[in-house]
């Protein structure tokens, strides 16, 4: 019996469409360096960051370390500290490969510039009801939990796609065996090589769609074999972000220092601890202004991994789509001091000490 | 009660400033009800500073469990589960359980356990200008935020329509997805915080998308429009192309900050800055786009 909820439909061909307007056309494709000779990978201790349970439902029999960028509240720098990370990881000759979870709003690929190089369609089971046979029963609209199914007196049952999560159900419940299934595109997935050789996936929710985990999940079964995945969270602190946290060996939540950032960053940290996923701080536009985010720091014994200066350029070069550590190299050993606390915390050796 | 206008504050990109200029915007509206959308990341509250009048239990979806003293591990669950929630050894994980009741349903020795429970509160207020507010707080890393979205909404209409208040205005989530347009659905107006980066610009053509696949009047706000002219240009450009009203601009504000820990808004702080003074016009304008429709 097939198991998985949605496949990848039929690989589309390859290129850049970016919205009818076109208003970012500027930031498509930029070449992509040669290859650089690359590190060996992470040690197999990398695999025991989380040991308390077995991870049998992951794909993950490789040596890859997941890193979740999340933060709760929207807009604090999670994109910013996330390329800026991978660029840096690359740069020290790890292999990196970035997933943007953030299918709503993707970013990432703005500032990483991949060329894309493969597009594929994102689709989800919906059933569709065979008329000849169905006898107006009612059973599978009875026992749908999403009201995707509607049955009316003497015709066959309407079917809402939209509200459908495709669990089959209807299908099973069935008596005359009168459900079969069809594919629904709910967005599609880019994949390219970005800066860096970094290796790039995003998804991309339709507009109008609704169910943004599916197409989560896969950009996260793109994870390549035995290299860095640097993974942008979406914002908020439901199921997108637990969908995306879920197998993280490592959370770094990025937080602002106002009443906003530390009441969302509270939520996204109780997430990460409900979920034993070990978690690190970026204070991101630092003013060293507010108390109030020092002392849940104290009160909780987080981990500080980096702080980023308030800095009018930063703004005005990520406004651009620039990487800060290269726009403004000054702030370099502001990742650095991220990859080494992300080592400390985690026990293994991201980048073998090498800058 | 068909007379009530809802509006809606979305940005697509979170973090643009949504909540500060529904904040404002409120306190400059008088006659009003305040509902605040982002149920997983509910901020509204901390400005408005209400007094909470009732709490409602929110029920979440259903989540399967499994009885493992009664099962006689045929392994029916694990086959029909399209989730991959389903452990080898029968245990459920509640992270990837989408509540569909698939082994509920086709256990054959009925050991499924398959039920709700509490998952987050709405809040019925009164705020410090003494009009209603409603806000909602969803458990940390629970489902269905599109769900208590709705629940927001339906208690600030009621509320609206038993004290004949005719405007709601509802701070939204961010993003384009389930929540977004639980928020969006039915509304009148939409009005889109942007603010001009890369970022900023790429998702809102997808959230004027969104609004305008909803058939709301469409109005957009450039927010710390300094930090990239040219960008806060084509913005205005794109927006007039694709028949939004273009409502203004509001300069990069340090301010706003302590006007979060002061717990009130830049209207407070700093009655007479640039900021203040272009939130005043575009609360003038969205009176207009009100009494146009």
């Amino acid at each position: 019996m097939p198991v998985r909820v949605w496949d990848a439909g039929r690989e589309e061909e390859a290129g850049w469409a970016e919205g009818p307007s076109g208003l970012l056309k500027n930031a498509s494709a930029l070449s992509v360096e040669k290859d650089r000779p690359t590190r060996e990978v992470l040690p197999a201790s990398s695999k025991n960051v989380r040991s308390a349970e077995p991870r049998w439902y992951g794909r993950r029999q490789d040596r890859s370390m997941n890193i979740v960028i999340a933060s709760g509240k929207g807009g604090t720098g999670k994109t910013t500290i996330a390329v800026n990370l991978a660029y840096f990881l690359a740069r020290s000759g790890q292999v990196v490969q970035y997933l943007d979870c953030d299918v709503e709003e993707p970013n990432g690929h703005l500032f990483l510039k991949p060329r894309i190089e493969s597009q594929v369609s994102a689709t989800v089971m919906v059933p569709t009801i065979v008329e000849k046979k169905c006898n107006f029963c009612g059973e599978c609209s009875t026992k749908c939990q999403y009201n995707a199914l509607v049955s009316l007196p003497g015709i066959p049952p309407l079917v809402f796609p939209g509200l459908c999560h495709g669990c089959g159900l209807c299908i099973h419940v069935c008596p005359e065996n009168a459900i079969a299934e069809d594919k629904r595109k709910i967005g599609r997935l880019e994949k390219g090589v970005g800066l860096e050789n970094i290796s790039c996936v995003h998804g991309v929710l339709n507009v109008g769609e609704a169910m943004a985990v599916p197409l989560i999940r896969k950009v996260k079964d793109c994870g390549l074999d035995n290299c860095v995945h640097i993974i942008d969270a979406p914002p908020g602190t439901a199921c997108p972000l637990v969908a995306t946290i879920g197998d993280a060996d490592l959370a770094i939540m990025v937080t602002e220092p106002t009443p906003f950032g530390l009441h969302d960053l509270s939520i996204a940290v109780s997430v990460a601890e409900k979920l034993s996923i070990p978690l690190g701080l970026v204070i991101n536009r630092d003013t060293n202004h507010f108390p109030p985010l020092e002392r849940y720091i104290e009160k909780h014994s987080l981990d500080v991994f980096t702080r980023i200066p308030e800095d009018r350029r930063i703004a005005e070069h990520y406004s651009k789509g620039d990487i800060i550590i290269s726009a403004l190299p000054e702030y370099t050993s502001r990742i650095h001091d991220l990859v080494s606390s992300m080592e400390r915390v985690s026990g293994t050796t991201i980048i073998g000490g090498a800058v | 009660m068909n007379n009530i206008k809802e509006i809606v504050v979305v940005s697509g990109k979170g973090g643009t400033g949504k909540t500060s200029v529904v904040g404002a915007l409120a306190s400059l509206l008088t006659n009003r009800v305040a509902a605040d959308c982002d149920v997983d990341a509910a901020n509204l509250h901390m400005i408005l500073n209400p007094v909470v009048i009732e709490e409602k239990a929110f029920i979440g979806g259903k989540k399967a469990t499994i009885d493992l003293s009664r099962c006689t591990g045929c392994g029916t669950c694990r086959e029909v589960c399209r989730f991959q929630a389903i452990s080898e050894g029968y245990v459920v994980d509640h992270r990837q359980c989408e509540g569909c009741g698939a082994c509920y349903f086709l256990c054959p020795a009925g050991v499924v356990d398959f039920s709700s429970s509490y998952a987050g509160s709405c809040y019925i207020c009164r705020d410090k200008y003494s009009a209603p507010l409603v806000y909602a707080e969803l458990l940390p890393g629970e489902e269905n935020s599109g769900k208590l979205v709705a629940m927001v909404r339906n208690e600030a209409r009621s509320l609206a329509e038993k004290s004949g208040t005719p405007l709601v205005i509802v701070d939204g989530p961010p993003g384009i997805g389930c929540p977004v347009i639980s928020s969006m659905t039915g509304v009148h107006v939409a009005v889109v915080v942007t603010e001009p980066t890369i970022s900023g610009v790429h998702d809102l053509e997808r959230i004027i998308d969104l609004a305008q696949f909803f058939k709301c009047k469409t109005a957009v706000v450039v927010n710390k429009g300094d930090v990239n002219p040219d960008y806060c240009k084509r913005i205005e450009e794109y927006s007039t192309t694709k028949g939004c009203t273009f409502l203004g601009v509001i300069p990069y504000e340090p301010r706003i900050t302590e006007a979060q820990i002061r717990a009130t808004t830049i209207l407070d702080v700093a009655p007479d800055s640039p900021t203040s003074e272009i939130i005043r016009v575009i609360h003038k304008k969205l009176l207009t786009i009100l009494e146009e429709l």
